[in-house]
């Protein structure tokens, strides 16, 4: 994944800030809490909506059971139809081969669709390191970029922006990069939405290199499908001469029947609307039509190993819809950055511990960064089980055990960090199978309450810091139950 | 009908007066209640924390303790959702790992039935009005687990509303949770404490005097946070509301 990312700190550390910040906090909830109440009005609309769910589930299971053959398929579909396939590994590769075919074309600059593979492998920094400037056109990517800044969402990747910070950055950023921002810009939506497509049509008019991810590959056909709502997509993949597609494996559907479900689950699941405005299908090329070369870079990147993972590949069924991030009691207090991963929110805790491997200390901090509250299963509309697979990762966070890492099998230590609290989990184990144990214990607690001091040391101390402890009764209930009803049921 | 108080070590050590309400109330309703005394944990904390190695023990002691009883009644949803939803699937997960079937087979008794309190009161004694009386103004607080992981729906509410003199105030965002999340609320203390903040002040909002809930571990944590933001509100389990009636009136 990106490079920009690394160093982050533990997701605790890096929450406290946003928590800390009443803006972002304030625009966060301002825009989840909107978009969540209209993906349940769309949601509900839908009579079918469970059985539409299982369908996208097992359409997604199947699919990355096969995946090795649907590959292979796929491939021979975008070749028959005049394109050419690459395989990356990872994102080293992934990136040496599309600055490689962007240099073939002797171009400078490329337009970019919104792509969350692009962002996963860092496409845009590596391009600009070989002097090549790729432009954004989605416009919260755009906003993104102008202020130099990451994305927060995956939807909607400036969300922690409001209409006042965006004036700024466009008045302060757009000259820089081509059409500046008009004198006296004001913030109203229909202002910024002007200025922004007044600077990008010039864009789109003069590429000839548009890059690209994709919701889905049509296996049998090769077809790319992007589905977007601003119409900048399309332009990206209409305009320029040459179109280059980085495509993670796990996009792939066999057939076109199957876009059924998902072109009714992912509108609905991530903008609330009936319908997504633009839908592009895209197979191979045609003569003086559209581009006249069409690369597609396959992307493993980590995806292979999490689908060696019994319990984690089912993370690899997302289709990037966003609703967990919206539905998310973390996420709307601790923003997108503080994920460290161009993948935020719940998704993003159990994707980039199994993209990345969980050796960093962001890594190893994801799996904790929930409550388990399951808001976010409830809403995924491929029913990943995403408090199972945060559970199971703290479990080889903690535990260790064996993973597949690049194609092999390799035995994971325990991370750091843990063993003051393995040491507390063992005791407490052993308390708990030893009721006696326990009973002596509930008693000393009781007979010293008088004692016991209102804050608490160690690790306690995030609890007392912001919450009363509660008091110790006079009398554990075992005793009460003793005294009052002893021998009743025996001593079992 | 004889059943097993599965209190959980949290309720034991700590809200022993929501077991004494959850026996009265019980007994009230010609329920012969036993505590088996060798309880302890279900291993929810461990489970959760990523030591389900640790968790399996416990789970086996759940079951040897419990595996006799006809039914077995909790006042927790998560404790509760820990032995129907997460027996299961530690049993699967044991399996995949090729250690055969024991563990699933050892767990499978306790499994079905297990009850949180308010479904054993609607489903199994098919009761919604338990005869409570609580003149309190109460808001209530659907914990994510008996939420989502038992589905326990508008049976807690439905008990509630029939309770003599109690007056039941929706709370905004019920079903947000409320930031306790175990030892999530020790390993993101700050994200724990917005959350938990933000829950108060929906419940202050009510204008109830007692916000209640089916599990004392948010409770804990809603209760703390009510007593350091000074409310005046206070957090009350659900069985106490139920327990309570005109001749002996809980406070």
């Amino acid at each position: 994944m990106s490079g920009t990312y690394l160093g982050m700190p533990a997701f605790p550390e890096a929450a406290r800030e946003a928590v800390g910040n009443a803006t972002l906090r304030g625009n966060l909830r301002h825009a989840t809490h909107t978009i969540r109440a209209k993906r349940a009005k769309a949601v509900s609309e839908v009579s079918d909506w469970a059985e539409l769910r299982e369908a996208g589930k097992r359409i997604k299971d199947h699919t990355l059971r096969h995946l090795d053959r649907y590959l292979v398929q796929l491939e021979e579909s975008v070749t028959a139809a005049g394109g050419v396939v690459h395989w990356a590994a990872d994102a080293d590769e992934a990136n040496e081969i599309v600055t490689r075919l962007v240099k073939m074309t002797g171009e400078p600059e490329a337009v970019k669709v919104k792509s969350m593979a692009t962002q996963e492998i860092g496409l845009n920094e590596a391009l600009e390191a070989e002097g090549i400037r790729a432009y954004e056109t989605d416009l919260a990517e755009l906003i993104v970029q102008l202020g130099k800044d990451r994305p927060s969402h995956i939807l909607v990747p400036a969300i922690h922006r409001n209409r006042g910070e965006i004036r700024d950055i466009f008045t302060r950023e757009m000259s820089e990069w081509g059409r500046p921002a008009p004198e006296g810009l004001t913030d109203t939506p229909a202002e910024l939405a002007e200025t922004a497509r007044l600077h990008l049509r010039e864009k789109f008019l003069r590429a000839r290199v548009g890059i690209s991810g994709a919701n889905f590959m049509v296996a049998e056909t090769g077809t790319l499908v992007v589905v977007e709502s601003e119409g900048n997509g399309r332009m990206c993949l209409t305009l320029p001469e040459t179109l280059i597609s980085v495509v993670g494996i796990e996009k792939i559907v066999p057939t076109w029947q199957d876009l059924e479900v998902f072109l009714q689950t992912l509108p609905r699941s991530s903008t609330a609307e009936r319908m997504n405005p633009y839908t592009s299908t895209w197979t191979g090329t045609t003569d003086e039509d559209g581009p006249q070369n069409f690369h597609l870079v396959l992307l493993d990147n980590g995806r292979t190993d999490t689908l060696a993972d019994e319990v984690g590949r089912q993370a690899l069924r997302c289709i990037r819809c966003s609703a967990c991030l919206n539905v998310c009691p973390v996420y709307e207090r601790a923003g997108g950055h503080a994920y460290g991963s161009v993948y935020p929110g719940p998704i993003g805790a159990i994707l980039s511990p199994q993209l990345r491997g969980t050796g960093s200390e962001i890594d190893a901090s994801l799996p904790y960064a929930s409550s388990l509250c399951g808001a976010c299963y409830e809403v995924c509309p491929v029913a990943i089980d995403i408090p199972e697979v945060l559970v199971h990762l703290r479990e080889r966070v903690v535990q260790g055990g064996e993973v597949t890492r690049a194609g092999n099998k390799v035995v994971l230590r325990p991370a750091k960090g843990h063993a003051a609290e393995r040491a507390a989990m063992r005791a407490a184990r052993w308390a708990f199978l030893h009721p006696g144990a326990l009973r002596t214990g509930q008693r000393a607690a009781s007979r010293t309450r008088r004692f016991h001091p209102r804050t608490l040391p160690g690790p306690g101390r995030a609890w007392s810091g912001t919450r009363e402890l509660p008091p110790v009764p006079a009398e554990p209930f075992r005793d009460w139950w003793q005294r009052t009803r002893g021998g009743k049921d025996g001593d079992r | 009908m004889r059943v097993a108080l599965f209190l959980t070590c949290v309720n034991d050590t700590l809200y022993p007066d929501t077991g004494r309400a959850v026996v009265k109330l019980l007994t009230r309703l010609g329920v012969d209640v036993d505590f088996p005394s060798g309880q302890t944990c279900c291993g929810q904390a461990h489970y959760n924390t990523g030591y389900r190695h640790e968790a399996e023990p416990l789970a086996r002691h759940f079951s040897d303790v419990f595996g006799a009883y006809e039914a077995i009644v909790t006042p927790s949803g998560s404790c509760g959702a820990m032995v129907r939803e997460l027996y299961p699937r530690m049993g699967e997960r044991a399996r995949a790992e090729g250690r055969g079937d024991t563990l699933a087979a050892t767990l499978a008794p306790v499994v079905p039935k297990t009850y949180e309190l308010t479904e054993f009161l609607v489903d199994v004694l098919g009761v919604t009005d338990v005869g409570a009386y609580y003149p309190h103004k109460v808001t209530y607080h659907p914990t994510c687990h008996g939420l989502r992981g038992l589905g326990l729906g508008e049976r807690p509410r439905r008990l509630l509303q029939a309770v003599k003199g109690l007056e039941l105030a929706e709370l905004p965002g019920a079903d947000e949770c409320c930031g306790f999340g175990g030892t999530f609320a020790l390993k993101n203390p700050d994200v724990s404490a917005a959350m938990g903040a933000d829950k108060v002040r929906n419940a202050e909002s009510t204008g109830a005097e007692v916000l209640c809930a089916a599990d004392n571990s948010c409770l804990m944590h809603i209760g703390g946070t009510m007593a350091r933001l000074r409310t005046g509100m206070r957090p009350v389990h659900i069985a106490e509301i139920l327990a309570s009636t005109e001749e002996e009136p809980a406070v």
